[in-house]
């Protein structure tokens, strides 16, 4: 097989999917309200309730908004590796999923084209956000936006093959509130996208520990340290080994002769 | 010399759980032979179409597609491959050349070879004009134009076509009909076309009866006419499915 023709199924998939972004305008201020509320309300109700000690990587005493513009970056990841692990659900039972698994490449890289493209899709959302908490005057370094690239493509390539993965298991389009109950919320809320783990620990041991190996805490702290210049190697490794084993359960759970699709009645 | 086979399915069966789908069901397609699937509904046909478009695997049977086998070379068996599924496939947020350049980046074409394949399909199937319009705004009839062109795009050496024309009205299920026998005749492609309506069988065509998952019938309409010693098709399938509707 050669490889122009990788490139260019990789290609048409990144690029549909971009372009159905960019023209469905609500899609796109919607990804952005959720995170901008959370922001702008949220942080700020919170910001004279909540003291942060000085931690890395910050260097000085922080606004409650600071520390959590990462776990925010982190949050739109989320949303739209959901998002993505809908339009597959949907694509299946609309049957577009069919043209795209019936191609001739193998399965596992119409997969990872899949996830490249939702990972492009978010990492433009974030850089949007970003620009917009910069206005409102959350300012990292300069260096920190052009590291935190390659954490945010990592971190989305994560969220999104778990996004796969569930796609995988969910067979109908209404099964998706219980993505939302089930993972979404409990993923968000138990990590350290809202409070320092030290935070949690002080409240409630089994929360601290639920959060220290929930692979969002690690995604959010890859994004944070990124954004300050620095790389966290253990959430760098984490966030790694946790794409690595999604990744490899979505590609078994899309697998005609092994996954759930032949149990489910195809995709 | 006989045309080369284009499919070969050997011995192939099939099971939802514990309830066989489809029970060693053997058949070969020919090039520029246009072999029509008639069964009634729950016969196994779209099990047999999700088994050769490899959606579904099954653990026996084999099969191949123009000499490639489908398990072991299955990226060079599915490239020969073109496809009408029964429910549309197309984007709809899409244009129609948004979805078929889609298609042909999918099946490695570039840019160049491409456009002029979309254009001969398009205006063969005078579709060109409507090249800029979102699928969305298209009636059944030229979604499924847009479909059949898209199947084409890539000169595929088999096309499958899973009851493309339900819900079609009578003018455009002729026309698609028609136009998919002239392409099996005149580029000798090979089709197989899985129906319940027995009108869309022409004399010519080959007849496979698939019915509980087993094949009842394969051969040439005359042939399984003087095996069942009627006289119309309907009445050959009613034979051969102990009275079932098709």
């Amino acid at each position: 097989m050669r490889i122009v023709h990788y490139w260019r199924a990789m290609w048409g998939i990144v690029g549909r999917e971009l372009w159905r972004f960019v023209t469905q305008r609500e899609r796109f201020v919607s990804a952005l309200v959720r995170p901008l509320v959370w922001l702008f309300v949220f942080a700020a109700g919170f910001r004279a309730a909540l003291g942060l000690a000085i931690s890395p990587p910050y260097e000085t005493y922080i606004l409650y908004e600071v520390y959590i513009t990462p776990g925010l970056c982190g949050m739109i990841q989320l949303f739209n590796g959901m998002q993505s692990s809908l339009s597959m659900v949907y694509d299946r039972e609309m049957g577009s999923m069919r043209i795209l698994m019936v191609c001739p490449l193998p399965r596992w890289f119409l997969l990872l084209s899949k996830l490249l493209a939702g990972a492009g899709v978010s990492i433009l959302q974030v850089y949007v956000f970003l620009a917009i908490a910069w206005a409102y005057d959350i300012h990292a370094p300069w260096q920190g936006y052009l590291w935190v690239l390659p954490a945010l493509m990592l971190s989305g390539l994560m969220l999104g093959a778990l996004g796969l993965l569930l796609s995988s298991f969910i067979k109908q389009l209404e099964n998706f509130a219980g993505v939302m109950n089930f993972v979404i919320f409990p993923m968000f809320f138990m990590s350290t996208a809202l409070y320092p783990l030290w935070k949690l620990k002080e409240s409630s041991i089994l929360l601290h520990n639920l959060a220290q190996y929930n692979p969002f805490s690690q995604t959010v702290e890859l994004i944070r340290f990124a954004l300050y210049g620095q790389i966290n190697q253990y959430a760098f490794v984490y966030t790694l080994v946790a794409f690595i084993v999604f990744m490899t359960l979505a590609i078994i759970g899309y697998n005609p002769s092994k996954g759930m699709m032949s149990r489910k009645g195809g995709v | 010399m006989k045309p080369a086979i284009a499919l070969s399915v050997e011995n192939l069966s099939f099971s939802y759980g514990g309830k066989k789908a489809l029970d060693s069901v053997g058949f070969q397609i020919r090039s520029g032979e246009c072999t029509v699937l008639l069964g009634p509904n729950g016969a196994g046909k779209s099990t047999l179409f999700s088994l050769i478009t490899r959606l579904y695997d099954s653990h026996d049977g084999r099969i191949e597609l123009c000499g490639f086998d489908l398990k072991q070379q299955t990226g060079k068996a599915l490239a020969k491959l073109g496809i009408v599924f029964q429910q549309t496939t197309l984007d709809m947020d899409l244009s129609v050349i948004g979805n078929l350049r889609y298609h042909t980046a999918l099946h490695g074409m570039g840019g160049k070879q491409a456009d002029q394949r979309i254009q001969q399909e398009l205006e063969r199937l005078t579709m060109w004009d409507r090249r800029f319009e979102k699928v969305r705004q298209l009636n059944g009839g030229h979604k499924r134009r847009v479909e059949i062109a898209r199947a084409l795009l890539h000169e595929p050496s088999l096309l499958l076509l899973d009851e493309p024309t339900v819900g079609l009205d009578v003018p455009s299920r002729q026309a698609i009909v028609e136009y998919v026998h002239q392409l099996s005749q005149d580029k000798g492609l090979a089709v197989l076309w899985a129906t319940h309506l027995i009108d869309e069988i022409y004399p010519n065509d080959h007849l496979l009866v698939l019915h509980k998952g087993q094949i009842k019938a394969n051969g040439a309409v005359d042939d399984i006419l003087q095996v069942t010693g009627t006289t119309l098709v309907k009445d050959a399938f009613h034979h051969l499915t102990q009275g079932e509707a098709a």
